[in-house]
């Protein structure tokens, strides 16, 4: 079967990679990419754990064919540190005990810094709505909830005091 | 007693024990390095695909595989005639059933039981060679509730199961498997003897445990007889020994390394693709890959039971329970092994009641073979039971926690089980409840409160922890029991209290089973009270040969020095302390790298109880049901790590909301599961729920040494009684089956002017 | 002399005793007391049975001593989810 070439922005970094014609983008991404950070937990798009930015929406990689991503821009949970500095969603994430198991929290950091980035100071509620399609089994999302709006208070924080370093209050 | 709320410290004089440090796996957790069972890649891999029945119960007639074998990269399948014959492994009843699960012979006993197995050098063509594999079948009849397969004439799963624990021992088969009682008292005196007798009978349907990760395995057999399995589940050990098992293998020819694990809540306690993976990669003499997808996990691997529950309970007008009566059949799935005996045993057993009966039936039914879901067998005990009392206490006018404090379960009680019990903290948690400000909050229109309690036994079980100390005075903790919620802290932070040194200074690590001494499953909410014992016992053993060698430094006898605060201390202060890094510089000339393993069968296990009281609206027009607000009291013994009990509570709560409101296995009348996704199988998402508040109660476990007493599974038993009890208090309607979803509570209030 | 209480799953090998008195210091040798009384019952309480003695669960009890008028429980070992 002939192979489809793609290349495209990951991370910041170009890639190429051979994927076929009915890949998912989802098994692209693990399997010829390597970026193994990006889970398959339902491939329905039902539990986001495979979420990624794709030009900057939160997109379900299982819901797309890899061929459809030549020449766009993405971002996956390998992608949100940066030069050694934990986002701070990441670091909230850490400090608030806002993961048990681990498997969905690359899905939800990236939904919520997609939600974060169109929205800086969200409510509870909309925190509720922005990640309700990704679904957590461990935590009944309580400190997930508080993490995102701790984030969200310290990212706040750093703005106002002109500094984009994440803070670790 | 002590009642803690978003407490950073707990414990009588702890400098680590109830604080909150960043878990040691968790940087790899929210950086995507973390590897999950599905996330391994050997070099030369073939992938799987599993060909599973179409038929909930069906004679295998015969199985071709020559068009499959021949498909380009198909490199290797299996059927059952390439595993032993599971009547013949000489291992015990339930070995064989397990065995039988894994893959059938001349039966299939529910739809999505394993057929054949294939691997390819692609995952599609796997699937595609797996499609290709013609099976002619022969349908037969099935069950799928406990009332049909009761039936006189109900076809049979198994010919010659005959039900254990009978009384003469029953001549024919039948579909149930066996029968557990246990009574005390004089019942139709208990009866007698009460003002008010309230009898219900509720059903609950199968519920899956919901882990986000469907199931991995990963085999590389060598040409020597031996294998590798990476796979992700809750013990390895046990992982191990069921593969052997299967395979006719001898354990110590398996090595299993655990992955991460993504969510097991019991359901990764057994085996499902292991066995085939490594009879494919013998097969095919490459590594092998054999992933779930969704609709797998949902068709194959373990729900729990679905249940029919009676419960006949009897009260006095001061709020004396005086009898209890209650009859349990729950569904086992395909083979035996429902968790009614743990639902028996702990249906009454938070409360001190002088008459009662419990009678339990453990049911096949052509569905996957249960797996055990937190609390096993216990959430739909307390739907029942916990209905009853609420609609008790309204009925003699009494506060709903009153009633449960009149009766309730303390110190010397002799549990409805057997044993009495040893100090618990159940009184504890309903004082929790009762003075928490969420008791007294106003409610609006169609809205109500409900309470329930629950009670679960926890686990004590084997474990074995290595420690060594480092050359740079650091520490490396291994244990052999997968961490599934945040143990590697707590294991972390035991050593670190022990040993006097920063938690930062210690390493956790969950090693494979050449690399620890055996461990049972992380399950039963036993890590933290029996992994975390061998921890503290091999700091122990370390602390002493690190004062020996001090003694020795210091030409006194080991009597005079102490181990205080990292270091060895002479008693009488006449020498420079060592520190614990001093000592691990020099331990090649004291004798040795200091390092010391404890092995243990855990005692002293404490119960867990929880109290808990909900809030819900409901939409008269619709019959949805919101949560506004949720408060759970736990008694944890001690929190080690306050946050990852907090998650255990608040994540327990949130699955029996799940269950309460909206999780069911649909099937249709051939017996097929009609909703295996998200979509369809709805677990509660971020915008359903409020914050579930928790108060962690901690009542020590006097037999660990700090006190524990496991969290993980009793936050579960509550919820589905405190939501019904809620609804009812909003709508006057009592709902008995599960779920409540809209649809039947919009059929409950429309049709309150009957009932 | 302890007290011995039988589950109602193991009944089916005692005639429906559910209460029994043994004499026995340990509690491998009280198994193989009632396994001698009621035989088969032995190789069930090998199957995964906690004892309980006093009120404490042992899940490794063979070799514990069992004082005078203690009361004794069988128990499935349960693990959980």
């Amino acid at each position: 079967m002939t192979r489809t070439h793609i290349t495209c922005t990951i991370n910041g970094d170009e890639v190429e990679f051979l994927c076929d014609q009915d890949e998912t983008l989802l098994d692209a991404l693990r399997d010829e990419v390597g970026l193994t950070g990006v889970k398959e937990g339902c491939g329905t798009g039902d539990c986001g754990a495979c979420s990624v930015l794709l030009d900057g929406r939160v997109t379900c990689a299982c819901l797309v064919f890899a061929p459809e991503v030549d020449g766009t821009t993405m971002v996956t949970v390998e992608g949100l540190a940066e030069a050694g500095q934990l986002h701070p969603l990441q670091q909230c994430f850490l400090e608030g005990a806002a993961l048990q198991c681990g498997v969905c929290t690359p899905g939800f950091l990236v939904a919520a810094k997609a939600l974060l980035d169109r929205n800086p100071d969200p409510t509870e509620t909309e925190v509720r709505y922005a990640l309700a399609g990704n679904l957590c089994r461990c935590t009944g999302y309580d400190k997930i909830i508080r993490a995102v709006l701790d984030a969200a208070a310290d990212m706040q924080t750093a703005t106002n005091g002109g500094s984009t370093a994440a803070t670790t209050a | 007693m002590t009642v803690t709320e978003e407490t950073t410290t707990s414990g009588p004089g702890y400098k680590w024990v109830g604080t909150r440090p960043i878990r040691p796996d968790g940087l790899d957790k929210v950086t995507g390095k973390a590897r999950f069972g599905a996330d391994l890649a050997l070099p030369g891999m073939l992938e799987g695909a599993v060909l599973r029945s179409p038929h909930a119960h069906a004679r295998i007639v015969s199985i071709d595989t020559r068009a499959a074998a021949a498909m380009p990269g198909v490199k290797a399948i299996v059927t059952g005639a390439d595993f032993p014959d599971p009547a013949e492994l000489g291992g015990r009843p339930d070995e064989e059933m397990v065995a039988a699960n894994i893959i059938a012979r001349d039966k299939v006993l529910y739809e999505g039981h394993v057929v054949a197995a294939v691997a390819a050098t692609s995952r599609k063509q796997a699937q595609r060679a797996a499609a290709a594999i013609e099976v002619e079948y022969q349908p037969l009849e099935h069950v799928l509730t406990v009332d049909e397969a009761m039936a006189d004439d109900a076809p049979l799963l198994h010919p010659d199961l005959k039900t254990r624990g009978m009384d003469p021992a029953p001549e024919e088969p039948s579909n149930i498997a066996s029968r557990i009682s246990h009574e005390r008292g004089d019942l139709d005196k208990g009866f007698a003897e009460a003002d008010l007798v309230v009898e219900r009978t509720f059903t609950t349907k199968p519920v899956h445990q919901g882990y986000i990760e469907p199931h991995a395995a990963v085999a590389d057999a060598g040409e020597n007889g031996r294998a590798t399995i990476w796979c992700s589940s809750q013990g390895h050990f046990a992982m191990r020994t069921m593969t052997a098992t299967v395979l006719g293998w001898e354990p110590s020819k398996l090595k299993v390394i655990p992955a991460e694990i993504g969510g097991g809540f019991g359901g990764k306690t057994v085996i499902y693709l292991e066995p085939l993976a490594v009879a494919l990669s013998a097969k095919s003499g490459r590594p092998v890959r054999l992933v779930m997808d969704r609709d797998e996990v949902f068709r194959a691997s373990g729900p729990t039971s679905g249940t029919k529950i009676r419960v006949k309970v009897g009260v006095t007008n001061d709020g004396q329970l005086t009898a209890a009566e209650a009859w349990m059949a729950y569904e086992a799935g395909a083979y035996p092994g429902s968790p009614v005996g743990a639902g028996g045993m702990t249906i009454l057993a938070p409360y001190d009641i002088p008459n009662f009966s419990v009678e339990g039936f453990d049911v096949v039914v052509n569905k996957p073979k249960v797996a055990a879901y937190r609390a096993p067998g216990a959430p739909m005990a307390a739907f029942a039971l916990e209905s009853v009392l609420d609609e008790l206490a309204a009925g003699i006018g009494m506060d709903p926690v009153e009633l449960r404090l009149r009766n309730a379960a303390v110190e010397g009680t002799q549990a409805s089980y057997g044993p009495k019990f040893p100090r618990i903290g159940f009184v504890e948690t309903l004082e929790a409840i009762r003075d928490h400000d969420h008791y007294r909050a106003p409610l609006g229109p169609n809205q109500g409160r409900g309470v329930a309690s629950g009670f679960w036994f926890n686990a004590g079980m084997n474990s074995s922890a290595t420690v060594h100390v480092n050359e740079d005075g650091t520490m490396t903790v291994v244990v052999g029991t997968p961490d599934i919620g945040g143990s590697r802290a707590s294991m972390g932070l035991m050593a670190a209290e022990e040993m006097g040194i920063d938690v930062a200074k210690i390493q956790s690590i969950v090693a494979d089973t050449e690399t620890v001494g055996f461990n049972d499953v992380t399950g039963g909410s036993r890590v933290t009270l029996a992994t975390g014992a061998a921890v503290v016992e091999a700091c122990r053993s370390i602390k002493a040969d690190l004062r020996a060698r001090a003694a020795k430094t210091w030409d006194c006898d080991i009597e005079e020095v102490e181990w205080v605060d990292g270091q060895a201390q002479h008693a009488g202060g006449g020498e420079t302390p060592l520190s614990l890094q001093a000592l691990a510089r020099k331990s090649g000339r004291t004798g040795g790298p200091i390092s010391a393993t404890a092995s243990l069968n855990a005692r002293g296990v404490g119960a867990a109880f929880s109290t808990q009281v909900c809030d819900v609206e409901v939409d008269p027009e619709t019959g949805e049901v919101t949560i506004l607000r949720f408060t759970t009291a736990q008694d944890a013994g001690t929190a080690i790590h306050p946050s990852y009990v907090e998650g255990q509570m608040q994540g327990g709560v949130v699955q029996g909301i799940g269950w309460a409101l909206n999780e069911e296995y649909i099937h249709d009348r051939d017996g097929r599961m009609e909703n295996p996704g998200f979509l369809d199988y709805r677990i509660p998402v971020a915008s359903d729920l409020p914050m579930i508040d928790t108060v962690v109660v901690e009542v020590p476990n006097p037999a660990h040494p700090y006190g524990v007493r496991g969290v993980g599974e009793v936050g579960i038993v509550p919820p589905l009684a405190a939501v019904a009890n809620a609804i009812a208090a909003a709508t006057g309607c009592r709902l008995v089956d599960l779920p409540m979803s809209p649809p039947r509570v919009l059929a409950a209030i429309t049709g309150k002017a009957d009932g | 002399m302890a007290t011995v209480h039988v589950p109602s799953s193991l009944r089916d090998l005692t005639d429906g005793v559910a209460e029994v008195e043994i004499d026995a210091p340990t509690v491998r040798r009280l198994i193989a007391e009632l396994d001698q009384r009621f035989p088969g019952i032995g190789e069930r309480l090998d199957e995964g049975v906690s004892v309980s003695i006093n009120g404490e669960i042992l899940p490794d009890a063979l070799y514990e001593e069992i004082p005078d008028g203690a009361e004794i429980h069988f128990l499935p070992t349960l693990s959980g989810g």
